[in-house]
């Protein structure tokens, strides 16, 4: 206790400089914790509900429409729990700046995706109804959109058969997301596989995807190869994947974040270890007579170069801390803000479990130096001030 | 009392130069420094700060790994800063040079990327008989259909599987183009299975070579030749429209039309006969602007970046240069109060102290800048752009380098000032007596 005492001591000896150097340890940490978040998130996509889940679309193209029929060929096998058939719909509301997340799907989808939470009632309601949609309560407040509306909606991709630009629909239920985190699921808008089907006037019988439910996550693979061994040598080709690994493959794709993340810190560390070594430095430079004071009273040489050591590491935990708790608090935040990409649970504790090595190995490597000057410090020299 | 005025003003001198150094265009800023330097040679009071500020200089050499952490802080700050917002620049150039004002591209109304765009027969033939659209000499619409089709490929890199965009075009297709040159072997022959390559497809992906064949979709495509435009078409493959519909089974949709505009009022006819058409629910935006919309968003995505990052890593970096310049003030302290003795003004010490935190602070900016214009400029990375995979490369503008200096100027001038200050009011006997 009194060493610690005596370390905290000499740390606040000159409080200005050891609060800019802890300002400055902090920054580095929190912009450590932050990436370290980014990258974590997106190397990963940790998703509780999307575990189990596969995503099987056309090996030839993402884009590429495969047979409605395939639908019961994988629920047949072995391992599957559920399937649903889903078409991209590139939907579009009133102004063409206007997208909406609009996807056809089959009436299997809202088992296969538990997390979207709707009224029974209205869910009956919604499937009763042929031109029927469900929208997130989001996209429903920010078009004013209520139960019963009709709303016309155009396509990107499909004209309707009518002729008409736009496809009419009537609003039957507003659904949420289970997690308020995820909230890309309160801007989607579903309706009715078959209903697109029957209207669309291009390639009927096709669905772009399938979202496959299996019965036990730790077999995904393999049910992901029985699919795509089942279609192998076909016209349509299939490609499954998790859906982490969906999505991932996305993201990582939008900016190579590896190389960027690794070269930032690289980066920061440098300078973090040149900043924090030059202020010990000085630290020590400063305390050189109290230093030999302390070797003349019998402090050993070893313990003097813990000591400094003890200093250095506590600076650097302090810092860190300080900043890692900074990102403990933006972290969940920021992932409320990337719309369901970056999972918001256990955001930064992950991040946290790499800053405290780190800490202690840079604390120790910039009290390095400094502890050696002390250590070899001449007690006659040092008190004559040569 | 006098204390916390002197506090006040110092924070707003603070703010007032980070605020020039940053955000004034920069001939003022220049202005100001030929202005500044006029004062230094010219005038007594500014002679004085030469001199005061020479006798700081000198000792620089004495003070090494001090100034040289304000140095090597200073080049990490600006290099990360430069670097994220050079790979901005970079795919903007990319996208905003691949178009012009004198083509047109009309997509399915509301579609942001042609992969999200699908046009019929119909819909073409009325895009082809619009007013504002060039002929040629025998009165036939000079347009392109064409369809872009995502499909996956083996990079050479890491031997992922990504996807890359298949574009099937018309004949006319080339003369829309005109920067587009076919540098090996030669063009597709319409109706076969043949396949020409961008450069930068080629270099990223395995199996494009001139005369390789692979496998797309349910058949086998022979490259018979590769092309260079230096814009966001490098990242794609090109075959006969006839040939990928087929292999897609696309009919006769395609992804958008590529108009040549009939003169500078081509645009506006076109776009006026298509949204008064009932027939039709597409738009019409020049080539440029059609690009330019799509670099917005990862554009903005990497200002966005690297202003945070900029402004985390500066914030530590400022600390850090306060440090040094204050240990610096501290090591000179008998020094300074030796000048103010002789009768030096303390204004004329806290400018020497000022210019000293800037010069070391630019001096790394254009060390990191230097870095990484050596080390990035030029490197290709690719990104996504609606579903395929786009490479552009990182562009270290001189603006870019511009900007990242005046952040450092900015930092300097913070990290001078209050230690500056301190400098100057110092109380002269204890500073004289320390050692």
């Amino acid at each position: 206790m009194t060493y610690l005492g005596l370390i905290w001591t000499s740390l606040f000896r000159r409080k200005v400089r050891t609060i800019f150097t802890i300002v400055s340890i902090a920054a580095a940490f929190l912009l450590f914790g932050l990436l370290d978040t980014v990258r974590v998130a997106f190397s990963t996509g940790e998703n509780a509900d999307g575990a189990g889940r596969l995503i099987t679309t056309s090996a030839m193209s993402m884009q590429h429409p495969l047979p409605i029929t395939l639908k019961q060929r994988i629920a047949a096998l072995p391992g599957v729990d559920n399937v649903a058939a889903a078409n991209w719909f590139g939907g579009v509301y009133q102004d063409p700046r206007n997208q909406v997340v609009t996807v056809a799907v089959s009436p299997e989808y809202l088992d296969v995706y538990p997390e979207i939470v709707l009224d029974p009632e209205q869910r009956a309601e919604f499937e009763r109804t042929r031109v029927g949609a469900t929208v997130g309560v989001d996209l429903a407040r920010e078009h004013g959109w209520k139960i019963g509306d009709r709303v016309p909606m155009q396509s990107t991709l499909f004209a309707p058969r009518s002729g008409e630009r736009a496809w009419p629909f009537v609003i039957s239920a507003i659904h949420h997301s289970k997690d308020p985190a995820q909230d890309s699921l309160n801007n989607m808008f579903l309706f009715h596989w078959e209903y697109f089907d029957e209207m669309n006037a291009i390639g009927p019988d096709t669905a772009h995807w399938y979202a496959v439910r299996v019965t036990d996550p730790a077999k995904a693979d393999a049910v992901a190869r029985a699919i795509d061994d089942m279609t192998a040598n076909s016209d349509h080709e299939t490609k499954t994947q998790t859906e982490q690994a969906f999505q991932a493959a996305f993201v990582k794709k939008m900016i190579n974040i590896g190389l960027i993340v690794t070269s930032i810190m690289g980066a920061v560390f440098f300078t973090l270890v040149l900043l924090t070594g030059n202020a010990m430095m000085q630290a020590i430079r400063q305390r050189t007579s109290e230093l030999a004071v302390m070797k003349t009273l019998g402090f050993t040489n070893a313990k003097l170069l813990a000591m400094v050591l003890g200093e250095s590491v506590l600076l650097m935990l302090i810092g860190g801390s300080l900043g890692m708790t900074l990102v403990t608090v933006i972290a969940p935040r920021m992932a409320a803000a990337s719309r369901g990409l970056m999972s918001p649970e256990g955001v930064g504790t992950h991040a946290w479990m790499n800053a405290l090595p780190l800490m202690l190995v840079i604390g120790l490597l910039v009290g390095l130096l400094p502890g050696f000057r002390a250590m070899r410090l001449n007690i006659i020299d040092a008190l004559a001030r040569r | 009392m006098k204390k916390i005025i002197i506090q006040v003003l110092l924070l707003l001198a603070a703010a007032a130069g980070v605020y020039a150094l940053t955000m004034l265009p920069l001939a003022v800023i220049a202005a100001l420094a030929v202005g500044f330097a006029l004062w230094l040679a010219a005038t007594s009071s500014g002679r004085t700060v030469a001199s005061v500020t020479l006798v700081g200089m000198s000792t620089l050499r004495d003070r090494l790994g001090t100034s040289s952490v304000i140095v090597i802080g200073m080049a990490g700050v600006v290099g990360v800063f430069i670097a994220l917002l050079a790979m901005g620049e970079g795919f903007r150039a990319t996208l905003q040079g691949s178009g012009s004002d004198e083509t047109a591209i009309v997509t399915r109304s509301g579609a942001l990327a042609e992969t999200s765009s699908v046009l019929v027969r119909s819909d073409v033939d009325i895009i082809a008989h619009s007013p504002g659209v060039a002929r040629d000499a025998k009165g036939d619409a000079l347009i392109s259909a064409e369809l872009t089709v995502p499909v996956t490929a083996h990079s050479k890199s890491e031997g992922e599987i990504t996807n890359l965009a298949l574009r099937g075009v018309d004949p006319d297709a080339w003369q829309m183009r005109p920067r587009l040159k076919i540098v090996e072997g030669r063009t597709f022959t319409p109706g076969l299975y043949e396949l020409v390559v961008g450069r930068s497809a080629r270099t990223r992906f395995a199996g494009l070579e001139p005369g390789q064949q692979i496998k797309l979709g349910t058949n086998v495509w022979t490259v018979v030749g590769a092309f260079e435009s230096g814009d966001a078409y490098d990242s794609e493959l090109w075959g006969d429209r006839q040939s990928v519909a087929a292999i897609y089974r696309r009919g006769s949709s395609v992804s958008s039309v590529q108009v040549r505009l009939d003169g500078p009022q081509g645009l506006q006819a076109l776009q006026n006969a298509l949204s008064s058409d009932p027939r039709v629910t597409v738009d019409a935006v020049t080539t440029r602007e059609f690009f330019a919309r799509q670099s917005n968003s990862l554009f903005q995505l990497t200002k966005m970046i690297g202003l945070v990052v900029g402004i985390i890593m500066g914030i530590g970096a400022l600390f850090g240069a306060l440090n040094c310049m204050f240990a610096a003030v501290e090591q000179r302290a008998r020094e300074i109060a030796t000048l103010r003795a002789i009768g030096f003004q303390g204004g004329a010490v806290v400018v020497s102290v000022m210019l000293e935190a800037m010069w070391l602070a630019v001096l790394g900016g254009a060390l990191g800048a230097l870095l990484v214009w050596l080390v990035f400029n030029g490197q290709t990375i690719s990104t996504l752009s609606g579903f395929s995979e786009l490479a552009f490369q990182f562009k270290v503008t001189p603006d870019l380098v511009i900007s990242g200096l005046r952040w450092a100027l900015a930092i300097g001038f913070i990290g001078g000032l209050f230690p500056a200050a301190r400098a100057a009011t110092m109380p002269l006997i204890a500073a004289l007596r320390e050692d």
